[in-house]
């Protein structure tokens, strides 16, 4: 893997066009150094470009820095400049031979947490940062609820800071430890921990030469070949009808197309489909791959289907394989996340989009709001406030068909929205909050950390 | 290690893996069709540029085989390359569709906006650029836009609310989850769309390469009259250059964005491929901005302070 780490060499153009995306989320604060470690990322995947690198220089020395602040690469805007804070989630891009990579870099702290969540939202994968000096803390807790919460398939426990604690197996095996069975009690399937110093270099990009008890992955290893697609067989299929095709000319009279982005599963030319929420059926007569016919089709496809019979179809329609299609209720019990500044309350009638509907609702009930640190619940609060994560009770005015959030991450979330000024409100996810604890897993079927 | 090296094999075998350019692709034209579900009146920023080209294609390959479904506006700041106005019109005829311009020569001819002293007309395009949304009654503009290009735009959301002003605030941005956008606006308010957001420069070329898409030519390295202003090699002509003391010679380049004649610079280059330019930005060592925009220079804020008042 010594390719990934030599940013001197480009990449050639074939290299260039076969690597495939990760999106990835990092949580922890400027303490934690998780501003080094990102800006070590970028620095040695050849991703700061000398302008950027002289902009930041720049600006850092006006304010009276010795060395550049990293943050300033994109805590753009003027406020957070003035302020030396990140307030929103920033988006980084680099790329190794092997992977692009998206990040999301999110503040870490409470008042944050609803960026967390936003950047978790998409994430394949998610970086908790820890101090190997303090070990498992309050914050550390939090991040590994909101990576549970939102169902990333993948956590890496970043063990900071190794070079303080002088490189002690122990302090890493500890710290490890008890975050792995916190985080697998909340059900994240897979957790990787690494140590680490972003300082030093430790094991970010390049082996580190002073664990060598530590055999397992650096942080970027890890990140360029963790898998990015799941086992599709055992997901259910998902289309949400975005938008009918119908082009009506001389040269396709009759051609009427679905179109929509695959959210879960594989489509097939035909497979017997149920439109949801009407419940008829069909079966699929042909997929078009943005112009090209294929016999079948998966997630995150954006494709169109052409079915056999001319049923009623469109915007804000579910396609699903009939042998496969989930309930449709106008109840929904979900857990949230409150994003706005105006608080959610009992009572509030809101807009719910899901998949490509957007419906009307009612908030029906707020039994409990959670508190992330400890995960104690709170029950009635009455009201939830921005960054508050709670269980809510909603009313639909029409069905919907709903996965379970843990079966489906894009099908068993949705949004709500403020009816009279659009304001995105509350990010909610179908069903309970958290997955069953699993049992402490100790073959050797997960990459853990194999020191 | 072999633990790791086991997960590796199962990333390159799976059938399920889409390229990184397929994943961007499927994603932008998700956006599209978003756009074309939920909204009235929604136009293409146009300006003959590699970013807005490759979005018109992906808003072909989101409707064929039916027609886009979107009208294009070109904000046309009289100092156009004519080989990029000369792409546009062909462009247009090309696919049948309507083209709307918004210019700011009119504007200064009848006074309603003044040449700046430094000949400069990029910021004289939001003026025109409001005006025109507001007057077609546009309701959702596409711009090509990514998030990698400048700070200000990394934090810029795929589905942006302008309010009547076209002001952006970045403090009232709605936070965007999984991919459920929301595009909910007041009368006169309009929401602008990046389905670039997450490309990188060398995504859109890779994509330009992989997909075939023709360029105007001035993307490739040919013989030009330049001179040097502030780092930079601007084209001789008649919006203002060359100035006293400055000198024209002919320079083998090729320009890695298409804007404003006055504030765009070309690089040294003899890149005429697509893989030459691929290679080329591959290895440098500026971002395009950087190596090009003198608007971008001005101040830290620049981009930021151009974006609050309703620029792309």
């Amino acid at each position: 893997m010594t390719s990934t780490t030599e940013p001197t060499e480009p990449l050639s153009v074939e290299q260039l066009s076969a690597t495939t995306l990760l999106r990835f989320a990092t949580a922890g604060s400027v303490d934690d150094g998780k501003s080094t470690l990102v800006g070590r990322l970028l620095h040695d995947s050849k991703s700061i470009l000398t302008d950027q690198l002289e902009a930041v220089e720049r600006a850092s020395a006006s304010r009276g820095q010795d060395t550049p602040d990293l943050a300033l690469l994109t805590d753009g805007l003027r406020a957070e400049r003035e302020q030396g804070i990140t307030i929103d989630v920033a988006y980084r891009y680099f790329a190794t031979a092997r992977r692009r990579f998206i990040l999301a870099d999110t503040p870490g702290h409470v008042q944050y947490t609803r960026n967390m969540v936003t950047g978790a939202s998409t994430a394949d994968l998610a970086v908790v940062l820890v101090d190997a000096r303090n070990g498992v803390i309050e914050q550390t807790r939090r991040h590994a609820a909101v990576a549970a919460l939102l169902r990333v398939p993948h956590v890496v426990l970043a063990v900071n800071k190794m070079d303080l604690v002088e490189y002690k197996e122990s302090v890493f095996a500890a710290i490890a430890e008890e975050f792995t069975a916190y985080a697998s009690e909340l059900g994240v399937p897979e957790i990787t921990a690494i140590p680490i110093s972003a300082l030093a270099g430790d094991n970010v990009v390049d082996a580190s030469a002073n664990m060598d008890w530590y055999g397992g992955p650096t942080v970027l290893e890890h990140l360029e070949t963790v898998p990015v697609s799941h086992d599709l067989a055992h997901c259910h299929a998902r289309l949400p009808v975005q938008y009918v095709i119908r082009p009506q000319t001389a040269e396709h009279p009759d051609y009427r197309g679905y179109a929509g982005q695959i959210a879960a599963g594989t489509f097939r030319v035909g497979e017997s489909v149920t439109v949801l929420p009407s419940g008829r059926t069909t079966k699929v007569a042909g997929i078009d791959l943005l112009g090209k016919p294929v016999d079948i089709a998966w997630t995150p496809q954006s494709v169109t289907l052409l079915l056999e019979d001319d049923i009623d179809i469109s915007r804000g329609d579910l396609l699903v394989p009939s042998k496969d299609a989930p309930p449709t209720t106008q109840d929904v019990e979900a857990t949230v996340c409150h994003v706005a500044d105006e608080p959610l309350t009992v009572g509030h009638r809101v807009l719910l989009k899901h998949g490509t509907r957007t419906v009307k609702a009612i908030v029906k009930d707020i039994p409990s709001r959670l508190t992330l640190d400890d995960l104690s619940l709170h029950p009635h609060p009455g009201r939830l406030v921005a960054n508050d994560i709670g269980r809510v009770k909603i009313r639909t005015a029409e069905p919907l068909p709903l996965d379970a959030y843990a079966d489906s991450r894009r099908t068993g979330a949705f949004i709500l929205i403020d009816p009279a000024d659009g304001t995105t409100l509350t990010a909610g996810m179908v069903g309970e909050s958290f997955a069953a604890p699993q049992p402490v897993k100790d073959d050797s079927d997960d990459d853990g950390w194999d020191f | 290690m072999t633990t790791v090296a086991s997960v590796s094999e199962e990333t390159e075998s799976s059938p399920y893996a889409l390229s990184h350019l397929d994943a961007l692709e499927s994603e932008a034209v998700h956006i599209f069709r978003e756009v074309a579900g939920e909204f009235e009146r929604p136009v293409i920023l146009f300006s003959g540029g590699k970013d807005s080209i490759v979005m018109l294609h992906l808003a072909l390959k989101a409707f064929a085989p039916a027609a886009v479904p979107f009208t294009l506006l070109h904000v046309d700041t009289g100092h156009n390359f004519p080989e990029v106005l000369d792409y546009r019109d062909r462009t247009v005829e090309q696919h049948g569709l309507r083209l709307h311009v918004a210019s700011v020569q009119d504007y200064i001819d009848r006074g309603a906006l003044r040449e700046r002293p430094d000949g400069t007309r990029n910021p004289l395009q939001t003026l025109p650029l409001t005006e025109k949304i507001q007057s077609e009654r546009f309701d959702a503009v596409f711009g090509g836009g990514r998030r990698d290009e400048e700070k200000a735009r990394a934090k810029e959301r795929v589905f942006s609310l302008r309010d009547e002003f076209s002001q952006w605030d970045p403090r009232r941005q709605r936070p965007e989850l999984w991919q459920l956008y929301n595009g909910r606006h007041a009368p006169g308010e309009h929401v602008r769309v990046f389905p670039l957001s997450n490309w990188t420069e060398l995504d859109v070329w890779q994509y330009i390469a992989r997909e075939g898409i023709e360029l105007p030519d001035i993307y490739f390295a040919h013989e030009r009259e330049v001179f040097q202003r502030s780092n930079m090699w601007l084209t001789a002509g008649e919006w203002g250059g060359p100035k006293d003391g400055e000198t024209v010679e002919k320079r083998l380049v090729r320009y890695r964005t298409v804007g404003d004649m006055s504030c765009t610079g070309a690089v040294d280059s003899d890149a005429t491929t697509l893989d030459a330019v691929i290679t080329e930005i591959a290895a440098s060592r500026l971002t395009e901005r950087g190596a090009t925009r003198a608007d971008d220079k001005m101040s830290e804020a620049a981009m930021e302070d151009r974006k609050r008042e309703g620029y792309f």
